[in-house]
């Protein structure tokens, strides 16, 4: 069985460590923060100024002047800090940022990312992703391994305008887990239920099995 | 010095059609609702909009998309917004995207005094044709100019009469790089209090960036997605 969104995110929280300093995407990316392992301390980084993000208000809580990068109502946990636009994408592209989650639509085995443009199609800008992608240490792709009419989004080369060069460490998809090597894709985890055949089948881009490759634990 | 003005159509009675304006926000948070509407009401047009969105149809700046009033948008996500994907589609509107960090640091340079800044994001793709280039420790950068804006129309938290200002949780966004970035920056707030009543340690834009200020006649600070957890 595929994994769903939530045991996607459930599995990218276990890259987690204690002590990062976290920027999650929207999508996905956003249900990670849902299932941060105990006694593992993170702080969320939002993009459009807050250090110390915490969970959705309870009903009645909501602050217009208190949004993520997705517009979502939210909260702050203790010691949180506001800042503004420049010195957000400042401590991103300074290195601060330890780990970056984000969608995609496709990605390529050289590590290339696209998720902001499809072409006379879908006009909505990049925001903050091509920022985050050209300078975050460690990027972590949440993404379906497949589209809708089931052709690969893991490619040899994205077809569509790149959001990002070669940046991308790893991908968990519905599938399994995938570390970006020179190789190419590094299939180190396949999903409860699926088979390494099937991802092979499922994957464009160049695809190698680790030795040891396991499956997931959700 | 004095900075008050009377309100949001006096702030902005001398901009003119054809001009360019730094608006700040993200999203509707922290937009200057009451500045929009004023211009909304005195109807020039052939506008470039600097924001980090275009508002949503009905809306912040999507209530100028409506009119016709914007010539130009550069932004970084406008996802929110189906007239003005329909008049960038069609054509009607001219559109630059910016990825969100080079927005808000080429706003900072302007504030600054830097003619331009070297920035990594965009590098590789099609943001990067027809910009300079420079290798700097083995890693490519892009050539990014500080913008040119005549008018920049921010909203504060709480304001004083001599234009120090300063904003509240996420709010804050673009509003203070570009209330330091125009020419003329006019500033709406919450609250205006009279100098010497805000703290001089908690100022996030002192006043001598700040032309013109005033308190806003009512703020609706519309919620665009509003999520929240039930209580049990």
């Amino acid at each position: 069985m595929a994994l769903n969104k939530e045991q996607i995110a459930r599995r990218i929280a276990q890259e987690l460590q204690d002590g990062f300093y976290v920027n999650l995407g929207i999508g996905i990316p956003t249900l990670v923060a849902n299932y941060i392992p105990h006694g593992v301390d993170v702080v969320l980084q939002s993009e459009n100024g807050l250090l110390g993000m915490g969970p959705f208000p309870l009903e009645g809580d909501e602050d217009a002047d208190l949004i993520n990068a997705g517009k979502q109502t939210i909260t702050t946990v203790p010691g949180s800090a506001f800042f503004d636009s420049a010195m957000s994408f400042g401590m991103i592209r300074a290195g601060k940022v330890d780990l970056t989650v984000l969608g995609a639509m496709e990605v390529a085995d050289n590590g290339d990312i696209a998720n902001w443009k499809i072409p006379g199609k879908m006009v909505k800008g990049m925001g903050g992703a091509m920022d985050l992608v050209a300078a975050a240490k460690n990027i972590i792709v949440a993404m379906q391994h497949t589209n809708p009419k089931g052709e690969s989004k893991l490619l040899p080369k994205c077809s569509l305008p790149l959001t990002g060069v070669g940046c991308v460490k790893k991908v968990v998809s519905d599938l399994g887990v995938f570390d970006i090597t020179p190789d190419g894709f590094r299939c180190i985890e396949y999903a409860p239920g699926v088979t390494i055949d099937e991802i092979k089948a499922k994957t464009a881009g160049r695809l190698i099995i680790a030795d040891d490759v396991k499956e997931m634990i959700v | 010095m004095n900075k008050v003005v009377a309100g949001a159509d006096e702030a902005v009675k001398d901009i003119p059609s054809g001009a360019t304006l730094m608006l700040g926000g993200f999203g509707l948070c922290g937009i200057p609702e009451n500045c929009i509407h004023a211009l909304v009401k005195k109807g020039i047009n052939n506008l470039t909009c600097i924001s980090n969105n275009a508002g949503v149809d009905d809306f912040g700046i999507g209530l100028m998309l409506q009119g016709r009033q914007v010539k130009k948008m550069i932004a970084s996500y406008v996802g929110e917004n189906a007239e003005f994907e329909r008049q960038m589609l069609t054509g009607e509107l001219e559109v630059e995207l910016v990825p969100q960090g080079t927005l808000a640091t080429r706003c900072m340079a302007t504030g600054y005094g830097m003619p331009a800044v070297f920035l990594l994001a965009g590098i590789g793709t099609e943001v990067a044709e027809g910009k300079e280039v420079r290798n700097f420790n083995g890693k490519n950068y892009l050539l990014e100019h500080a913008f040119d804006s005549d008018f920049a129309i921010v909203k504060a938290w709480k304001g004083d009469t001599q234009g120090n200002l300063i904003f509240k949780g996420t709010a804050r966004n673009f509003s203070p790089l570009m209330a330091m970035a125009g020419k003329i920056t006019i500033a709406e707030v919450e609250h205006l209090v009279p100098a010497g009543e805000l703290d001089p340690n908690a100022i996030h834009v002192p006043g001598i960036y700040v032309h013109r200020i005033f308190q806003g006649d009512k703020y609706e600070k519309r919620i665009e997605q509003r999520t929240v957890r039930k209580r049990s």
